[in-house]
């Protein structure tokens, strides 16, 4: 993400946020990417930096229910749409996704799970019962280096049948 | 090893690192330690019992098994302590896994990497967890006043023949603090009872619920961030610079130089990536400035030369050529490769005057260490080493300079850091698979292969022994592999099964190649060949069983349905890190293009631990391996790489992923590795399936690139 040029506006800003439920406010420069306030600012490190250009995925939250890249979106612009995060996607990590995952032992090394389970479940909250197409689709902007591609479009229709 | 009792708490309180939270439990990284397990049954214990280097066991049963290597997404986290529960005799729901520390003294080989984890840790391990339940048994059988033989021992409970039981958890007290016994009997793979059954990632809970495991996730109280602007070619070297604009970025503290480099030190890591992008600075060239084209030509003028010293000579090839009735030559080609782990390099380091701290995804803890303590100039004594999870490794973090230079910033800032790498910085910072080409010359007489030249161009290295041993070694009279390397600046590095990873394909194409030339079908060609290596094999000890090779190749055959159904299916078998594998893809043409579909992939890697880990293992080699086969493009200009981010660098996604279907050879061999060998084949079986689909065949790696759309 390009940052903006420094001039003598001050840029450092109070923002409040709706994260996992809970209000939170943090002291960020003005184009601060969401991914570096939820990762430094508030310590939740379960969202990943991958790439900084939405081409891979890790940094998935969902901004109203909807999968965002949190790395290409700058702080100033959230204002009040509810941010969820890994960490809040379920109380005991019983969301149908994290039961399926876990069913199909679908990490290897674990660094884009996160964003691979928020895509997918934004993917879920709109279509229940996607097709192999469908999901391939939703699934396009999430890379996974180790290759865990078979087993999360798995896990993904295990966690539709079961939701 | 050290299988000596080892009081782990003498340990905390002699180390000048007293206190380290890591050692006690997961609880630095803001986990409880229930949540390293799935079920807990057993309550937390109040006291923990300290038995060898792998084992605590406390005083309710729960165990402690420590893990020992580095851990990169091959599950040897679970697999490892799996070997050693089994023979503790203990049940897998009472055992809690650890990530073990940096400690020489307690553990041989703390590396991830060659696929060697398993195979290298199995008696260690397995001695480790009969020793301890040796103890135990005979701690009961003392307190019984009876005979150990009258004892017998499952999950974690000892019964005797008269029907008295007691439990690990009682006896752990008095257990702990008798000597280890050095007779210990290891159990029968027959007798398995957690060892073959699929286990549940340790991590799995902390994986999927944003648990902050992985380097990139570690903060320490009044950490800083570093972002480092490196050289933007190899070949250049910093010449002057301006950071007044960097210094104007909220939260940037400062920039530093430090070699060659400049460090942007930020207050968190969005400051000093912004601080980095406004850094002016020019570079002049000191070195060669390369690119793609020198990079072709200087291998392929090796390739026609032959070495002073050849790896391996059988018979002699030339005469064999002049002799030959003819003469077949072929060349392949393949580019620099970067690694990409999925989380860039990253690493934590906090030097003081009393310690050094390095905290971090490393494979090579101890060599690290060593070179940290050199660069320094402190002893090893002072520095501590915790390793924590690494989001891939692939090999790029075996080399440990992302840990170099957070020890050098640090010193020179007298902060904790945290260096961080964007993604750019990450591809573009080297260390990448080397560029390299083969030669493969045959000459046929008779209808046979009567010699076989195999030549090897590579930058800063070559083949290591004994690859040049590999097959068709062995089959072939006269047989030569002659191999050149040529330096280069671009830095280099072992990229997951290094060499393999793209010999295999050019062999395994190459033969396929042959085998049409002469008319026979790729498996009986292969077959017939390993036929000769064992009834009249040439020369010295070849690098490969006969039987093992062939038992692949059969049961790849027939699971594919070879005989059958040939059509669009390529063929490939490679063994490489100790465990054999035969792939076979296919491959559908849609819009005129080759779609893979689907590749069977038969493993012989003798035990298998883990079975669901296994698999997993076995599929993101494969298609990590397709994946950059068919894709990976990374050219250079005037030494600078021409993509430095996944918008211009194209890896795997999910619907380019065929189906896979696995099977193991049924072996109570002893285990090998599966971090590496299912990657080398796939290549080669899918450039023989592209071959059987579009009749193009295929010598050079992106596929992409060379395949023709069919009219």
């Amino acid at each position: 993400m390009r940052s903006l040029t420094i001039n003598k506006t001050p840029t450092m800003a109070n923002y409040t946020l709706k994260v996992n439920g809970e209000s939170k406010t943090v002291n960020a420069d003005i184009d601060t990417p969401l991914l570096w306030v939820l990762r430094d600012e508030l310590d939740l490190k379960g969202t990943k930096y991958g790439c900084g250009i939405a081409q891979c995925g890790a940094c998935t939250v969902h901004l109203d229910g909807e999968a965002a890249r949190s790395c290409s979106i700058p702080i100033s612009s959230i204002k009040d749409k509810a941010i969820t995060t890994i960490e809040g996607l379920s109380e005991n990590i019983d969301h149908p996704l994290q039961k399926a995952w876990k069913a199909h032992d679908v990490p290897q090394c674990g660094y884009c799970q996160a964003g691979q389970i928020m895509s997918a479940a934004a993917l879920l909250k709109n279509n229940a019962n996607p097709s192999d197409e469908e999901i391939d689709t939703a699934m396009y902007g999430n890379l996974c280096r180790c290759a865990t591609y078979l087993r999360i479009k798995q896990a993904i229709k295990t966690a539709a049948k079961n939701s | 090893m050290k299988l000596d009792k080892i009081k782990r708490r003498d340990f905390i309180k002699s180390s000048a690192l007293a206190g380290s939270a890591l050692l006690i439990g997961f609880n630095w990284m803001g986990c409880n330690a229930d949540q390293a397990v799935v079920e807990v049954l057993k309550a937390n214990p109040k006291e923990w019992f300290d038995f060898d280097a792998y084992i605590k066991i406390g005083d309710t049963g729960l165990v402690t098994i420590w893990s020992q290597n580095p851990e990169i997404g091959q599950n040897i986290k679970t697999a490892m302590p799996m070997i050693v529960a089994e023979e503790l005799e203990v049940d897998w729901k009472d055992v809690i896994v650890e990530q073990a520390p940096l400690n020489a003294e307690w553990y041989k080989r703390q590396v991830a990497g060659g696929s060697q984890s398993i195979r290298q840790g199995w008696e260690t391990l397995r001695k480790a967890g009969a020793s301890v339940k040796q103890l135990l048994l005979e701690t009961a059988a003392e307190k019984w006043e009876a005979d150990v033989k009258d004892c017998s021992v499952a999950k974690g409970v000892i019964l005797h023949k008269d029907g008295r039981t007691i439990g690990y958890g009682e006896l752990a007290k008095d257990a702990s603090k008798k000597e280890l016994p050095t007779e210990v009997t290891l159990k029968k793979p027959t007798d398995f009872s957690i060892i073959g059954k699929s286990q549940t990632n340790v991590d799995m809970d902390g994986i999927l619920s944003g648990k902050p495991l992985f380097g990139l996730d570690y903060k320490k109280e009044g950490m800083v961030y570093a972002v480092v602007m490196r050289p933007p070619a190899f070949g250049k070297t910093l010449d002057t610079y301006k950071d007044e604009t960097t210094k104007k970025v909220n939260g940037v503290l400062d920039v530093i130089k430090f070699g060659d480099k400049l460090a942007v030190i930020g207050k968190n890591t969005w400051a000093a990536i912004k601080g980095k992008q406004l850094l002016e600075a020019t570079w002049k060239a000191a070195d060669k400035l390369e690119d793609s084209t020198y990079h072709t030509k200087a291998l392929k003028e090796q390739l026609a030369k032959k070495a002073a010293k050849p790896k391996r000579v059988d018979g002699d090839v030339d005469k064999a050529f002049k002799e030959a009735d003819e003469v077949i030559e072929r060349t392949y080609e393949a580019p620099f490769l970067p690694h990409n782990c999925m989380e860039p390099m990253n690493f934590f380091a906090e030097v003081t005057k009393e310690k050094v701290l390095l905290v971090g995804p490393v494979q090579t803890p101890k060599w690290t260490e060593s070179r940290v303590a050199e660069l320094l100039g402190r002893e090893l004594a002072d520095i501590e080493v915790q390793m924590t999870r690494m989001g891939g490794g692939f090999g790029r973090r075996l080399y440990g300079d992302f840990a170099l230079e957070a020890a050098e910033i640090s010193s020179k800032i007298n902060k904790p850091v945290q260096v961080v790498f964007s993604r750019e910085d990450d591809m573009l910072a080297g260390t990448y698979r080397p560029a390299s080409a083969y030669r493969f010359k045959v000459g046929i007489k008779d209808g046979e292969i009567s010699a076989y030249h195999l030549t090897e161009a590579c930058f800063n290295g070559a083949m290591f022994p004994p690859m040049e041993s590999n097959f068709p070694c062995g089959a072939i009279p006269n047989y030569r592999v002659d191999s050149h390397t040529i330096e280069s600046n671009i830095t280099t590095g072992a990229w997951r099964a290094p060499y393999a990873n793209f010999l295999a394909f050019a062999e395994q194409a190459f033969l396929d190649e042959l085998s049409e030339h002469l008319k026979k079908d790729p498996v009986a060609f292969r077959l017939a060949l390993l036929e000769k290596a064992r009834t009249a094999p040439v020369g010295e000890e070849h690098n490969y069983e006969v039987d093992k090779m062939k038992g692949v190749i059969e049961l790849a055959a027939e699971k594919s349905d070879w005989k059958n159904a040939k059509a669009n299916k390529g063929f490939c078998a490679y063994y490489s890190h100790n465990t054999y594998v035969a792939e076979v893809a296919e491959v559908a043409m849609v819009a005129n293009l080759p779609v893979i579909k689907k590749i069977h992939c038969v493993v012989d890697c003798g035990i298998v631990i883990n079975p669901k880990a296994a698999l997993n293992q076995i599929e993101g080699g494969i298609l990590d391996g397709l994946g950059h086969a068919m894709y990976a493009d990374f050219e250079f200009e005037k030494g600078s790489a021409k993509s430095a981010n996944f918008n211009n660098y194209r890896l795997l996604r999910m619907s380019e992923s065929p189906e896979i279907e696995v099977h193991f050879v049924k072996s109570n061999n002893d285990p090998t590795g599966l971090g590496e060998p299912t990657l080398p084949p796939a290549g080669g079986a899918v450039a023989n399936a592209i071959y059987a689909a579009t009749k193009q065949r295929l010598y050079k790696q992106p596929f992409m690139k060379e395949i023709k759309v069919l009219e």
